[in-house]
């Protein structure tokens, strides 16, 4: 099933994907039992300038698939698409281009920060990694930035991650994310591991950040209230296939799948007025995501 | 409501650390009653997982100090000798812990663990009754074969069985209450739909009463018929589960709801994040200690604490607020439509 | 499973023979003492020698002299003939073998008795003095070399020189089958002193797991589920931090067994340890051989059963 409209091409997309591990049994003796597919025959666009939500639950696949889609993972089959051209085996140098072009955000924010780096140090790994920005105070001139666009204080950037909470580590991946100007960014559960009320912070955060950078966002979650606040599309990952992929509304209004009325009616519902009302003029509310976490 | 069958009352726990004291639970008071759930929400910090830990006599050592009382059935068990919690534990108040991996242990098998549970509570019990037993129970949470799943290794089964394994071990000995802490929260929402539906179930067979501590304001709103919120050690708002989401009182309260995301919110509908971040245990905000992060914070609340008062009209319903209830209804009534604030 | 062992063996197998052309490397080209000499005795006139040499076959090229051995090995189970006393190898190594297996086995049964008890202890009374006398007898232990124990010991316990006669003293050893109390007696002191060091490891080893261990969920449920202390600390606690120490134990008695050479000096136990010694000193080839190769067998076997046996103990090992 292939999602999104004719019309432009897409900036990114995968056709007849598919990811297959092998099982293994036995201690230094493995014998071969057979293989999962993780991702099993996925064809999937992703538009330029929108969010797109993949929701799934454990085993989904829908990990493995962003991170094929990033060249993260090499395919069993099938083809990884950038701007149409064919890079399901990009090397060296041409990698290195679409790395800069695509970033990952990490779901566990403790786990993918080295804890014997400063956060400056973190922030600039990208631009260490590509060598830009060699020029004498550049990097941490734009280390400051960075860290000031995701609300955080620049004179963090002598401090390390355990020094940090969660969420305000969060906020350094993402800075760390958007460091290069990619133009995807795939965020993989990025508040999972998070308390309730940063949650919101981290996710306004993004939208923002999608909105001021213009950037194509795939957000990748369990949860499909989430991907009903962040994401125009939704596509939905069931045992590595995909299973459905609508335009949000009509997702939630009238779902055409069993599995993606299986997940609706899952969700506990939380009774009484849903605060927020429609979507009013753009500018900020009283409470936004704020600096000091 | 009819008796409690346990209660809470005052219990403060704090925690001797190199960083100084930690009051992790700060004179918290509640009671549940037989076939009834209490749902504790709160985030990380919060002091609901120790609240209730101390209530099942789990937290002890040298660099505790706990004060209060923890009635069960009228007995209080922070007094108790730790050989009398220990014959209550598992067999009069059960409990089950969030992630079911990690939680039971690695290499035994399932059925021996909740044999064990069994034998420890039965003097006369045989291994092959006990065994027999566990079959039974593993049945009864729903366990397809479980015949052979009674020799399973934890690390075998599925998350959504290894909770239910673990519910099973908690009820063997058919207690009157269940403290379920984050019983589903390392599970998928279509197993965690199945498990609070079996939880349901038998708590009302066993007429137990339950205490279920979540972060989550949906899984409480369908399972809880009391709700405690809890923020920084302490309860901040009180209320049966139905008139806690019809009225909300705590701008802690509000701001949770404003900032879940929802499935009846208009798509792309903005979330309003609390600002700021949770206080910290050792040097608590003074006054109200909510008081940082509230839109509504006025000069008085930096020193003032507010105690947990029942509200005029409905006294089942109670708000650690210094606002007035005039002016939380009507902030809440603007919040309702649609306000910002 | 069978195929798995069986993989391993005839590795093991291939490894064998690595470790005896090394050691046959090791004793030809480098510079050691001339056996022929050393069978002579001083003052041997070059006739004598030369007629010695042949005999022991050492004039042959070296090729020669490795192949003959190696054939000998497979085909007919021989070893050879110690260039010093002439008698066969392998009827050398079945003497002193049992000597060996009973210093090892008996230290190794000392010394899983008081780690165990002594880990467990110190570690669910952290910070007691129970702890602290078992950390700082851990320290002695570890650091005081085993011969420099052994002299001690029998300076203090020997009932013939030492102070407060208890034990048999050095050189008091005779086999299980001739005088079972003898044997019992005489092999006390070396079994102390062989297990101290190792007490003290696993002492450590196994408090620093149980601190783990006891701070896992698993044990939070154990006690929740109203299970004794005693229960929780040795049989949910025990079970899950004692399985490394189960591999280290298979290695290191595998070790042993090819001849733990101080104790069996300071002791004056003829095992394969002094048989190896003995050997060095009188360049005796075909013993070194002998004593090497068992002792390398003694060690794959060793780590054969040990993985084997932690695929037993941890079900989470065997797939993946």
């Amino acid at each position: 099933m292939s999602g999104g409209a004719a019309g432009p091409a897409p900036l990114a997309a995968v056709e007849r994907l598919v990811k297959r591990f092998p099982i293994t049994r036995g201690v230094m003796f493995r014998r071969r039992l057979g293989e999962v597919p993780a991702v099993d025959d996925v064809t999937l666009e992703v538009l330029e300038g929108e969010a797109l939500g993949i929701v799934g639950e454990t085993g989904s696949g829908k990990s493995t698939l962003a991170r094929i889609m990033l060249n993260l993972l090499e395919p069993t089959s099938g083809v990884v698409r950038w701007r149409g051209e064919d890079v399901t085996h990009a090397r060296g140098a041409r990698l290195a281009e679409l790395r800069r072009a695509r970033q990952l955000v990490f779901q566990d924010p403790a786990g993918s920060l080295n804890p014997r780096k400063t956060i400056g140090a973190a922030v600039a790994d990208p631009f260490a990694i590509h060598g830009l920005l060699s020029e004498r105070g550049a990097r941490s001139r734009r280390v400051a930035e960075l860290l000031e666009l995701v609300g955080l204080d620049a004179a963090l950037a002598n401090r390390y991650p355990h020094e940090l909470s969660g969420g305000m580590r969060q906020r350094v991946g993402i800075a760390r994310a958007i460091a290069l100007r990619p133009e995807l960014l795939v965020a993989d559960e990025p508040v999972s591991a998070l308390d309730v009320s940063i949650q919101a912070q981290i996710l306004m955060l993004l939208r923002r950040l999608r909105d001021e950078l213009g950037l194509t966002l795939v957000l990748i979650a369990h949860d499909l209230a989430v991907v009903r606040h962040m994401c125009e599309r939704v596509a939905v990952m069931h045992d590595g296939r995909l299973v459905e992929v609508a335009p949000v509304d009509e997702l939630f209004r009238a779902p055409r799948a069993d599995y993606t009325r299986e997940l609706l009616a899952s969700v506990p519902r939380i009774p009484g007025p849903a605060p927020g009302g429609p979507p009013g003029p753009p500018g900020p509310p009283a409470q936004s995501s704020s600096s000091s976490t | 409501m009819s008796d409690p069958i346990l209660a809470v009352e005052d219990l403060r726990v704090a925690f001797d650390t190199r960083d100084g004291l930690v009051q992790a639970v700060d004179g918290v008071t509640w009671s549940v009653a037989p076939g009834r759930t209490l749902g504790i929400v709160g985030e990380s910090g919060s002091g609901k997982t120790v609240a209730a830990t101390t209530a099942m006599g789990l937290v002890r050592g040298a660099r505790v100090r706990t004060s209060g009382r923890v009635l069960l059935e009228g007995e209080d068990l922070l007094a108790a000798s730790p050989e009398r919690l220990r014959r209550v534990r598992g067999a009069t108040i059960a409990m089950v812990f969030q992630d079911p991996l990690s939680a039971l242990h690695p290499l035994m098998r399932v059925g021996a663990q909740i044999a064990e549970a069994l034998r420890s509570h039965r003097s006369g019990m045989s291994a092959a009754d006990a065994r027999a037993r566990a079959i039974e129970l593993l049945e009864h949470v729903a366990i397809p074969n479980a015949r052979q799943r009674v020799d399973a290794y934890p690390h075998e089964l599925s998350g959504g069985m290894r909770q239910r394994a673990m519910i099973a071990m908690a009820l063997a000995n058919e207690p009157r209450v269940l403290i379920a802490d984050e019983p589903t929260t390392a599970l998928d929402v279509t197993v965690q739909r199945q498990i609070l539906a079996l939880l349901r179930r038998l708590r009302d067979e066993l007429g137990m009463a339950m205490v279920l501590i979540t972060h989550d304001l949906g899984v409480v709103a369908e399972t809880a018929d009391d709700v405690a919120v809890m923020y920084a050690g302490r309860i901040v708002e009180q209320a049966p589960a139905a008139e806690l989401f019809a009225a909300p009182q705590h701008p802690y309260t509000w701001g949770l709801l404003r900032s879940m995301p929802r499935l009846d919110a208009p798509a792309g509908a903005e979330l309003v994040p609390i600002p700021g971040r949770p206080p910290s245990l050792v040097h608590p905000p003074s006054g109200c200690r909510f008081h940082p992060r509230c839109p509504y914070v006025r000069e008085r609340h930096r020193s003032v604490d507010p105690a947990l008062e029942p509200l005029a009209g409905t006294p089942e319903h109670r708000v650690a607020c210094l606002l007035s209830e005039a002016e939380r209804r009507a902030i809440w009534a603007r919040l309702a439509q649609g306000a910002p604030r | 499973m069978a195929a798995y062992v069986l993989r391993r063996v005839l590795w093991g197998v291939v490894l064998l023979a690595l470790v005896s052309l090394l050691t046959f490397v090791v004793f030809y080209v480098l510079p050691s003492a001339d056996p022929a000499q050393l069978r002579a005795g001083r003052n041997a006139n070059p006739a004598t020698l030369a007629q010695i040499r042949a005999s022991l076959g050492l004039d042959r090229p070296l090729t020669a002299q490795y192949w003959t051995f190696l054939t000998h090995i497979v085909l007919h189970a021989d070893l050879g003939y110690s260039y010093y006393s002439g008698a066969s190898v392998g009827s050398l190594i079945v003497d002193r073998l049992p000597a060996t297996i009973s210093l090892t086995l008996g230290a190794a049964v000392v010394w899983v008795l008081a780690a165990v008890p002594l880990g467990v202890v110190s570690a669910a009374r952290r910070g007691t003095w129970v702890d602290k006398l078992t950390t700082g007898g851990a320290l002695l232990g570890i650091s005081a070399p085993v011969y420099w124990l052994g002299l001690l010991a029998l300076y203090l316990f020997a009932d013939d020189i030492g102070r407060f006669p208890l034990f048999p003293g050095a050189g008091s050893y005779v086999p299980l089958t001739d005088d079972p109390w003898k044997w019992f007696t005489s092999l006390i002191l070396p079994w102390l002193v062989l297990a101290s060091t190792f007490t003290a490891v696993y002492a450590r080893l196994l408090r620093g797991n149980m601190i783990e261990v006891l701070s896992e969920d698993y044990v939070t449920t154990a006690r929740a589920k109203g299970l004794s202390e005693r229960r929780v600390v040795w049989n949910h606690g025990l079970r899950a931090a004692v399985t490394p120490l189960v591999t280290l134990a298979g290695l290191d008695i595998g070790l042993l067994l090819g001849g733990a050479v101080l104790t069996e000096a300071v002791f004056g136990i003829p095992g394969i340890g002094r048989l190896n010694y003995e050997a060095i000193v009188h360049a005796d080839y075909p013993v070194i051989q002998g004593t090497v190769l068992l002792a390398a067998c003694f060690v794959i076997v060793a780590n054969i059963v040990v993985d084997v046996a932690y695929a037993y103990l941890d079900p989470r090992v065997r797939e993946r």
